[in-house]
């Protein structure tokens, strides 16, 4: 009867929906997993056998709301119907969401996502490793913005599948490949935009851990603004964009070498300022100095100086008057007033005699140049001139005296010298007859 | 290690700046800090002028080798399939 029953139930119920909570859980080691599904007015058992457990991609919970597909049977040894189920989904979330708010839940309680366990992602690397497709634009976005800002980059990156079944653990391999082999100092891990199931590998548990797992700082970068993933959460800087991602691993070179530039400048204006103020102030210090010894050279010099004249002085003065001495004793000698006298008494007699016959003779010559000399005189006088009717013109008031007409002008006044008296006159005409 | 050295000379570099500016060192102690300023400005310039651009693929052969070449742009064959 079970048998007919089974065949009966199987046929008619050979594909059938049904919504319930799930409860009575069981998972033993045969990887089946058992349970009852019930609303609020009955149940049902349920079984999900292994092939179809391992695809599901959320946790089945106690208390879960969900929606269910699969075919009636019969358990003949227990003569119990159950349901056996092909899938199964959550009710209200998508699938994929709650197994991924399942893993967040169950990672966070793990300390994965703890700020603490975050790196510091270098200033400056050297090197930069990418996790992502090679066909995608994410790569050409990465490395277009990494050679803008740090054209000496040097970028190792590490092909991987983004989505898909074998996506999962390429990535989780080449993180453990770029952590093992080579020496990057930051790597970004990521890729472009896409739906919920075409970024399904940065939210797996595989993916996750390798990342928690890299010594080297990971920042990952995938989808765009809005999408979140668990590679976000446990990566130590989440970029928005892997063209954020490339922008956050490297300064722009430009600017470093040119803040380089400015504090060696900064260094060398500050210490050339101080050196130039230390060198004021020992410049003062020499000076002082330098003062004092002129200071001592000049008094010695004029020292010397004043040693020097007084010999001169000294000798001048003995020479002078050693000189003296000599010229006053020749002087004595020649002024013997007793000889003087004698020889004078001598010549007195002489010299009488002599001036007496002499004086008669000169007086004599003398009287006659005399006279000739007054008759000249005479002769040449202007009074004698103007005793023979001459007379002299002279101006008024300079008293200059006329030779030419032209030397006055009419109307100006003239004073004529006469032998005797003078006149006042008058020009009324002047005739300027150079001829005469 | 270089990228540590670099980090930390530039920020040793501000530093020294920093404290130069500050103007209250004897002559002799900033000439020393300065000294080692120039060093760790020429050092940085140098890391900087030595550092070559390079872009590089990591692959594994099918014998699951792994090695290093040249990334071009139609490199995308090398992706590995599942």
């Amino acid at each position: 009867m079970t048998g007919l029953l089974r065949a009966s139930i199987e046929e008619q119920f050979s594909d059938i929906w049904l919504e319930g909570e799930l409860s009575n859980l069981r998972a033993p080691g045969s990887g089946h997993v058992y349970c009852t599904l019930k609303d609020r007015t009955s149940q049902i058992r349920a079984v999900l056998f292994r092939s179809d457990a391992v695809r599901l991609r959320f946790a089945l919970q106690e208390g879960l709301q969900v929606i269910v597909r699969g075919r009636l049977t019969v358990y003949e040894p227990r003569g119990e119907y159950q349901i056996v189920l092909d899938t199964v989904e959550p009710k209200g979330v998508g699938a994929l969401q709650l197994a991924v708010e399942q893993l967040k839940e169950r990672l966070t309680a793990e300390g994965l996502f703890d700020q603490d366990r975050k790196k510091p992602i270098p200033v400056f690397p050297r090197t930069v490793g990418v996790v992502t497709s090679l066909t995608g634009a994410a790569i050409r976005d990465i490395l277009a913005v990494l050679r803008r800002r740090w054209p000496t980059l040097h970028i190792l990156i590490v092909p991987v599948q983004v989505q898909g079944e074998s996506a999962g653990r390429q990535i989780a391999e080449a993180l453990a490949d770029l952590n093992d082999w080579a020496s990057v100092d930051v790597i970004i891990v990521g890729r472009g935009g896409g739906s919920l199931e075409d970024l399904w590998s940065f939210n797996e548990e595989i993916v996750v851990r390798a990342i928690a797992a890299s010594h080297v700082p990971v920042v990952s970068a995938v989808g765009h603004e809005t999408d979140v993933t668990l590679a976000d959460f446990v990566a130590d800087l989440r970029a928005p964009t892997p063209s954020a991602a490339a922008e956050a691993v490297v300064p722009v070179l430009a600017e470093i070498v040119e803040r380089l530039r400015e504090l060696t400048v900064r260094m060398g204006q500050v210490m050339l300022r101080h050196c130039a103020f230390e060198r004021q102030r020992l410049d003062a210090g020499i000076r002082g100095v330098t003062d004092v010894r002129f200071r001592l050279q000049e008094a010695a010099q004029r020292t010397d100086d004043m040693v020097d004249r007084l010999r001169e002085v000294v000798q001048q003065l003995l020479t002078s008057g050693r000189e003296r001495v000599h010229e006053a004793q020749r002087d004595l000698s020649g002024l013997n007033p007793i000889l003087t006298i004698k020889q004078g008494l001598a010549t007195v007699p002489q010299f009488s005699k002599r001036l007496e016959g002499q004086m008669g003779v000169i007086l004599a010559q003398h009287r006659h140049r005399i006279h000739a000399t007054l008759a000249q005189l005479n002769t040449l006088s202007p009074l004698a001139i103007l005793g023979r009717g001459y007379s002299i013109l002279q101006t008024v008031p300079a008293g200059q005296i006329l030779h030419r007409a032209s030397d006055v002008e009419v109307g100006q006044e003239l004073e004529a010298q006469l032998a005797r008296g003078r006149l006042s006159c008058m020009v009324t005409r002047v005739c300027d007859d150079s001829t005469v | 290690m270089a990228v540590v050295k670099f980090e930390q000379a530039m920020a040793r570099l501000e530093a020294i700046v920093g404290e130069l500016e500050k103007n209250d060192l004897p002559l002799d102690e900033s000439l020393k800090i300065f000294e080692e300023g120039i060093r760790l400005s020429k050092n940085c310039l140098k890391i900087l002028e030595e550092a070559e651009h390079k872009v590089e693929v990591l692959v594994q052969d099918k014998n699951g080798k792994k090695r290093i070449h040249a990334y071009s742009p139609d490199d995308a064959d090398d992706e590995p399939s599942s």
